[in-house]
């Protein structure tokens, strides 16, 4: 043996012994993720993977805490109209670039001012953003803004390497630059993105895995098939019908969270003329027998297999802004008939739009057995998901089954639906006192206060019923066993510091 | 020969045309205003105003031909808004995917079905014929979602034999990649394969009846000489043209094996693609397998003209 | 009086060649098998109110995914509804749905096709063109956008899936009729003068039928699925009302755990399928000139 081949072979045993210690974590996405440029990201999908990819000013904790991630500390000034961020030492984006104040400003403005950004709103009320030096950044808002840290734990608060950004433009989606734990390596639209270890992570010790690979497959027998059968370590939202084949296997787990968002059925009750024409739109009596006549527990229990909590507020009853003066109400046929009657309507019918997923489709029917048992004529559509959001913004539908991923802050769930003329609000809400009432709850800083001024707010919402809120889906994640270390966020999204196998 | 050969070369760029027409017209179709699908859960006014702008949605529809025109005439295809990849790019990534697929599972479908159709054919009323037939026609009315998840359940999760789905670059993994292929080949090349039976069964059946094949056997030929020599070779007229069909429509993607199977090919690119309304993507696609389709159905021609020797006139 | 009777005693000497055709299909097992199952499925569809043990759209909370038993024969589905019921009364929207859109095929795409073959010339060049057109974009592409556009229901969904799988029959007839139209006895047609159309129809199409019967047949299998997927994205059948497409689909997410769903629809899909094709089988053969 020469020494060139002897040199060859020790390689190659390197190679190989580095090889068995190098790990990679596969995880299976219930879809395609889009854009991966934080400012123009829209999809819920897409932030399981931000958060291996991009690190944020702050995090969630289990129980929806706020800690700090790129930011070590913050601080409101006495106005409540200026929030001063004390920033990480020594964290460099995936470039070598080194993350600091002047990096701040940079992403925060171009959330702001990027054409076609879908950060502006959740910004609006930053007017600026000051270096006050390296490791120091101060917000100025127009107004005290309760929800900002919260926005701070999401993409809005994602930073990229502003030299990237720069280089790449409108581009730099195609292939981002971020200091999170992982960087991009490649990604093949609707087959798999690969992440590898960024070597030089502020919090490398948390980071087990050199390799994140995401793989969407729609399907969900299809996922809980690949977990199965070793392809995949980790797979989100498995079916709930599910769950019990698997339950019986110790080579798996499963995890369940009460998610932040909500199932509901919005309902048109001023958002076009459309609202007028039909007697739940018309009249708050119909709306009250509506819901009067759903059985929360029994939807839960035979659209979702059980795996969801009963709710109705934008929040879970569980949730520390849930409005406690407000409880679910019971199934009351009787009452619901009587409130028909003295609406003078003691068959009302309405369409009942709802997206082709199996889920929404399953509620739908579920809602209209129950419904007709008090007298109602409830007409399923079933509507291809853009076109069915493009029908809600026009106000061409009388009801609607629509799922809302969550935010953090309950504002996320409350302001774009609930306020005047908002984008999100479907059902054409409109009341200046709630109005009011969600203004003042956002510039709230004391935290009691707010969950007055919420129940306040929840008290008119559940006279209008603008959306029936229905309940709270479970997170379903199933994964190999040999896993450990997995935090359960409300928010869904998979955080891969301390994943590791056993 | 080479007269015919022009002649239908000069029909394709009329049918390109067409299918440019078709395609940007039935987008028209499509109920929903792109800008708000590609907008997203957030649904920002800004960003909706942003994207109508973008894409001309203000302007009248003839001018956004137009202007699309204008960018394929160019060599730009336009990008993907939903993940900022040019369409061009996305085209290169899937073909091959899409080209192994398709072509596995027309050798599938071409292997079983045209025997199984000339076995059925010649053994007419027998047995074999109604088993090929209760075969082929078990492998058509079974939708391939369903039956690919069957075989999903079966070979991966049950026997453990083959990966559940995915693809594996050939060029990385040959081994791997014919793993993960054969499945979604076989419910592919299945539904295929009873087409093609049932037509060759057909084709078969009539030639056999016709005075020339008669005239062959009465000469004293041994069967197998007349049933391949002389009947197959005309049989395979309408065989060749639903085989090219068939071809050119598993190369415009199969969404449903391609979902189920998570074959990042180019069925579920052009499905995906018009559910976000990611108009350039479909366009893009379809315009690129469409010009596929269209030089198969030519070969095909060719292939008719020369089987065919009466047609030349 | 006496014509009646020269009438009645012509009859048995001078069959029209349909009549012949049909007498031949008569005899034959397959396709008086297959057209057995297809006029069963037909009651089945008409009479179902009165067929279908309990109500297809009546819920039961606590018979949800049942597997059969002596009161749900065939189970129950995902929201307890009767699986049996169901498939019956769905037999109405896939019959409907295979049948209409064939037929819609069929009757644009094969005198379409019998004038490009038989003009020739310009008509040919333009017909062959926008049909390469259709044939080049993707069939569910084509009825995704049609059925959109034509408004959610199930009619809507079988002219969609008809006039998408137009372009295939008249590629088939075209080719079927220009290998026709250079046989000896065309030729002979045409020099004792018969007119153009009396060539086509007598001549031409009736040796054209076979292959158009057998891919009508086999369409009818593709329209069934196809309107499954239109119903799945929700531009078929609405729910509640059942297909067997759309229960199929269903069905596929409760594969492992209630596969009773998804055996009844694809069994009945599968019926359907097979008798239809014993009976363009039999169609076939006693239509077909050439077999005497």
């Amino acid at each position: 043996m020469n020494s060139a081949t002897r040199w060859l072979a020790v390689a190659s045993l390197v190679a190989s012994a580095a090889g068995a210690s190098a790990q990679t974590l596969r995880v299976g996405l219930a879809e395609d993720p889009d854009v991966l440029d934080p400012t123009l990201a829209r999809t819920f999908v897409g932030r399981i993977v931000f958060n291996s990819l991009c690190d944020k000013l702050f995090d969630l904790d289990e129980k929806l805490n706020i800690v700090p991630q790129l930011a070590t500390s913050y601080a409101w000034s006495g106005d409540h109209k200026a929030l001063t961020l004390k920033l990480r030492q020594g964290v460099t984006f995936h470039d070598g670039e080194k993350f600091d104040a002047a990096a701040v400003k940079f992403n925060l403005e171009r959330h702001k001012n990027m054409q076609g950004s879908n950060r502006r709103g959740e910004l609006a009320p930053v007017t600026s953003v000051d270096v006050v030096d390296a490791q120091t950044v101060r917000l100025n808002l127009a107004a005290p803004f309760a929800p900002l840290l919260a926005v701070l734990t999401d993409r809005a608060g994602m930073m990229v390497s502003p030299k990237a950004a720069q280089a790449a433009g409108a581009h730099f989606g195609a292939k981002p630059v971020c200091s999170g734990p992982f960087r991009f390596v490649e990604r093949v639209a609707q087959d798999r993105i690969v992440l590898e270890r960024y070597p030089n992570y502020w919090n490398k010790g948390a980071i087990h895995f050199d390799r994140v690979v995401y793989q969407p497959i729609v399907d969900a027998s299809v996922r809980l098939a690949n977990l199965r059968s070793g392809q995949l370590d980790f797979i989100e939202r498995m079916a709930a019908s599910d769950v019990p084949g698997l339950k019986g296997d110790n080579r798996f787990k499963i995890s369940r969270i009460v998610e932040i968002g909500y199932q509901g059925i919005t309902i048109n009750i001023g958002k076009s003329d459309q609202a007028q024409k039909n007697p739940l739109g018309r009249d708050p009596r119909v709306r009250e027998a509506f819901e009067l006549s759903l059985d929360r527990a029994a939807i839960v229990q035979v659209a979702m297999d059980g795996e969801a909590e009963v709710g109705n507020q934008w929040v879970a009853p569980n949730n520390p802004w849930y409005a406690k003066n407000v409880p679910i109400p019971k199934r009351d046929v009787a009452k619901a008939k009587a409130l028909l009657a003295a609406a003078g309507v003691p068959n009302p019918s309405f369409t009942l739009m709802t997206p082709t997923t199996s889920d929404a489709q399953k509620i739908a029917q579920v809602v209209q057995a129950m419904a007709k048992e008090t007298g109602f004529e409830v007409k399923v559509q079933a509507t291809e998901f853009s076109t069915s959001l493009d029908l809600a913004d026009k106000g061409q539908y009388d009801a609607y089954v629509l799922a809302w991923s969550g935010r953090a802050d309950p504002d996320g769930n409350l302001f774009s639906f609930h306020a005047c003329k908002q984008p999100l609000n479907y059902a054409g809400y409109c009341k200046p006192e709630v109005d009011e009432l969600i203004n003042r709850s956002r510039a709230a800083t004391d935290p009691a206060a707010r969950l007055k001024l919420f129940e306040q707010i929840e008290a008119h919402v559940a006279q209008d019923r603008p959306i029936v809120y229905l309940f709270h889906r479970h997170w379903l994640w199933a994964y190999n066993s040999k896993l450990s270390g997995l935090r359960t966020v409300p928010d869904g999204l998979v955080r891969v510091q301390d994943l590791k196998f056993n | 020969m080479f007269k015919f050969l022009v002649q239908r070369l000069a029909t394709i760029i009329p049918t390109l045309f067409f299918v440019s027409i078709l395609i940007f017209g039935l987008q028209q179709l499509l109920p929903g205003d792109p800008a708000t699908a590609l907008a997203g859960e957030d649904h920002d006014p800004n960003v909706i105003a942003y994207l109508r702008a973008k894409f001309h949605l203000d302007e009248p529809v003839y001018m956004r031909y137009f202007y699309w025109a204008r960018g394929v005439l160019h060599g730009d295809l336009g990008e993907s808004v939903r993940i900022q990849k040019p369409v061009t790019d996305l085209i290169l990534e899937k073909l091959p995917v899409t080209v192994q697929l398709a072509s596995m599972a027309i050798v599938i479908a071409i292997v079983f079905g045209v025997s199984a159709g000339i076995l059925s054919a010649v053994k007419k009323d027998t047995a074999w014929d109604y088993a090929a037939n209760v075969f082929a026609l078990w492998g058509l009315s079974t939708p391939n979602f369903w039956l690919g998840i069957l075989l999903i359940m079966l070979f991966a999760v049950k026997l453990g034999w083959l990966p559940a789905s995915g693809y594996v670059s050939p060029f990385e993994d040959l081994k791997g990649n014919l793993a993960a292929m054969i499945m979604p080949a076989f419910v592919l090349g299945n539904s295929f394969a009873a087409v093609l039976m049932r037509h060759t069964r057909s084709a078969m059946l009539q030639v056999l009846s016709a005075d020339y094949v008669r005239t062959a056997r009465a000469k004293g030929l041994e069967e197998r000489v007349v049933v391949l020599k002389h009947a197959l070779r005309n049989a395979l007229v309408p065989v060749i043209t639903l085989g090219a069909l068939g071809f050119g429509e598993l190369l415009g993607g199969t969404v449903l094996t391609e979902t189920v199977f998570s074959i990042p090919g180019f069925g579920k690119l052009i499905v995906d693609a018009v559910f976000n309304r990611d108009y350039s993507v479909v366009q893009g696609v379809v315009l690129f397998t469409a010009t596929v389709y269209i030089t198969l159905n030519l070969l095909a021609d060719l292939a008719y003209f020369l089987v065919n020797p009466r047609m030349r006139g | 009086m006496a014509a009646v009777l020269t009438a009645t005693d012509a009859l048995p000497r001078e069959l029209t060649p349909a009549q012949r055709a049909l007498r031949r299909l008569a005899r034959r097992r397959g396709a008086m098998v297959g057209l057995g199952c297809v006029v069963f499925f037909v009651l089945l569809a008409l009479f179902a109110p009165w067929v279908a043990p309990h109500d297809p759209l009546a819920t039961s909370w606590s018979a949800v995914r049942q597997a059969p038993s002596a009161h749900y024969l065939f189970g129950t589905d995902e929201i307890g509804r009767d699986v049996l019921s169901r498939v019956i009364w769905g037999t109405r929207a896939s019959l409907l749905a295979g049948l209409v859109s064939v037929c819609i095929s069929l009757a644009l795409g094969v005198p379409v096709g019998l004038a490009a073959g038989y003009l020739g010339g310009w008509v040919d060049a333009l017909i062959s063109r926008i049909t390469d057109a259709m044939l080049a974009c993707p069939f569910l592409i084509l009825a995704i956008a049609l059925a959109a556009f034509l408004g959610p229901s199930l009619t809507n969904a079988m002219i969609a899936i008809g006039i998408s799988a137009t372009p295939i029959f008249v590629r088939l007839t075209r080719a079927q009729v220009l290998a026709v139209k250079v046989e000896d006895y065309v030729e002979a047609a045409r020099a004792v003068g018969n007119s153009h159309l009396r060539i086509a129809l007598r001549h031409i199409l009736p040796n054209v039928v076979a292959p158009l019967i057998v891919q009508a047949t086999l369409a009818i299998a593709a329209a069934v699925i196809a309107e499954a997927s239109l119903s799945f994205l929700g531009l078929g059948q609405q729910p509640p009302a059942p297909s067997w497409g759309s229960m199929l689909n269903t069905a596929k997410n409760y594969i492992d755990n209630a596969p009773w769903m998804s055996v009844w629809p694809g069994l009945s899909i599968f019926l359907l399928v097979l008798s239809f094709n014993l009976l363009g089988d039999g169609l076939r053969d006693a239509f077909d000139p050439r077999h005497k």
